[in-house]
């Protein structure tokens, strides 16, 4: 569905991929995606290792760049020269793997940073917000740790409300448990349900199953840059109709 | 002041240990106005030289190669090439072409031998805090500017608030390491006659014949202000270390 720029409305998808192929040097990547995703859904992409998931995603806020194929968030066109990054950037918030908060920053520092840096907000308003964050991630009486001084899913927890604190309308998660020991990694996906019920479109790419199945209003299965198979989670786990996605399935469930 | 000098002479009478500079005024205003020069060129030296080590590794790190390219030749030429021959260079041939008529219409040097031995100094000390920056910027992770750029932050914006503060931290104990030895080279002025502190001390033992003595004293002097450098640096490094952060 192309949509003309500045004409999105709510009933038409939050984020549009069409045919999208990316490649590193002969490496084809990505070899033609398309999937809609609308306002307020939570999507899970998952698949075997390598097969693009996380490239997926980071086209998506124009950290990677595509060769072909169009995408959109909320109408506009993101490989798009004359892209106005920060506007983009101010719409999806990003969570990464290795959590990436700045460790000479306090984590109330790092929710501050990017509102007051690059949006040029108010410091006393950002500071009320952040602080707000920090007690919707659990995390009250860290706001003067340091990254290095917690743990790793306390991290995690920090670096959501980093990207909270720009007040997204996307949330795109790349792994963001994948480091994690499993006891850790309950509180990071606690965090991610309550932003899912309150109505937050979200992008994760994951290996918890579970937690896909229970969250998920549509999983994509991605394998060598393409779309094997997508559904709702009720038939997607019990009735996958494709080899592969079988295949994978009885190894990960 | 008169029990300190009855002490030295006393010293040099019944053990023989002649510290001119312990009774004798003209040798005390000379030693000390030789320090004070070692302290003028040590700290101007080492201010522009982390100044030339900055705008070196952001040049260095710059997406022009025809910015990255003399920044490349400045390190190589200043990292490879002795400093006294350096000094040697400036002096002697850029000084001899640098010269300007002064109202008596006679030629004169347009640069002091001070100015020259900052210059060089500066310019030696600064390629090697180029590289030791440049290391500490690239030792920065990429995944944290990845996180900056996917929170809005231009490419300016990171470099000073995310880059630059970790890159420092990294840096200063190599950063450290190459001041002290700038403090050190302050001594190669000696060769073209700025009077510091080896060339005061070389003046008073010539005189009095009391090398042993000022040597010792000389060799004090050093260990006293690179103890003062270093003492200066740790406090630094610890004002800036993180909590729970490996550097």
């Amino acid at each position: 569905m192309a949509h003309t720029e500045g004409r999105w409305t709510e009933a038409q998808p939050i984020v549009s991929l069409k045919d999208v192929r990316k490649s590193y040097g002969t490496v084809q990547v990505l070899n033609g995606i398309s999937l809609d995703i609308m306002k307020g859904e939570v999507v899970c992409i998952i698949g075997p290792s390598g097969s693009g998931k996380s490239t997926l995603i980071r086209c998506i806020n124009a950290l990677a760049d595509i060769q072909g194929g169009s995408i959109q968030v909320e109408g506009q066109e993101v490989h798009d020269a004359k892209l106005d990054k920060l506007a983009l950037r101010k719409k999806i918030g990003m969570v990464f793997q290795q959590y990436n908060l700045f460790p000479h920053k306090t984590a109330l520092q790092n929710v501050m940073m990017a509102p007051v840096k690059v949006l040029k907000e108010n410091r006393v308003e950002v500071e009320k917000r952040a602080r707000e964050l920090i007690r919707k991630v659990r995390l009250e009486g860290k706001e003067n740790s340091y990254p290095g001084e917690l743990s790793g899913g306390q991290q995690q927890r920090v670096a959501i409300a980093r990207s909270l604190a720009m007040r997204p309308d996307i949330m795109l998660f790349d792994e963001v448990t994948a480091a994690l020991d499993p006891e850790t990694v309950k509180e990071v996906l606690v965090t991610i349900k309550d932003l899912a019920a309150e109505g937050m479109t979200c992008i994760l790419v994951t290996h918890e199953m579970g937690f896909a199945r229970e969250v998920a209003d549509h999983i994509y299965f991605t394998d060598k840059g393409v779309i094997v198979e997508h559904g709702p989670p009720e038939t997607f786990f019990t009735n996958a109709s494709d080899p592969r996605t079988r295949q994978f399935l009885s190894q990960v469930l | 002041m008169e029990t300190v000098e009855t002490f030295f002479q006393w010293l040099r009478q019944s053990h023989g240990i002649n510290l001119t500079i312990g009774y004798d005024a003209w040798d005390r205003a000379q030693f000390l106005s030789g320090l004070w020069m070692t302290v003028k060129l040590s700290v101007l030296s080492i201010l522009f030289s982390l100044l030339v080590g900055v705008v070196g590794a952001w040049a260095q790190g710059a997406q022009s190669r025809l910015l990255r390219l003399p920044v490349g030749l400045f390190v190589t030429f200043f990292r490879n090439t002795p400093p006294l021959v350096q000094l040697y260079f400036f002096f002697f041939a850029l000084g001899s072409i640098l010269r300007v008529q002064n109202d008596a219409g006679m030629s004169v040097p347009m640069i002091s031998a001070f100015s020259w031995a900052v210059i060089s100094l500066t310019l030696f000390a600064g390629a090697l805090n180029t590289e030791i920056f440049r290391s500490g910027i690239d030792a920065v992770p990429k995944s944290t500017l990845e996180a900056a750029e996917a929170l809005g932050f231009t490419r300016l914006q990171t470099y000073i608030y995310v880059v630059l503060p970790l890159a420092l931290r990294i840096s200063l104990p190599s950063l450290g390491t190459n001041l002290v030895n700038l403090v050190k080279t302050t001594t190669l002025a000696y060769a073209i006659a700025v009077p510091e502190l080896l060339y005061s001390a070389a003046q008073i033992w010539s005189e009095q014949l009391n090398v042993r003595e000022m040597m010792t004293i000389l060799l004090l002097s050093y260990i006293l202000l690179v103890a003062v450098l270093v003492w200066i640096m740790g406090r630094w490094e610890r004002s800036l270390r993180i909590p729970g952060y490996g550097v």
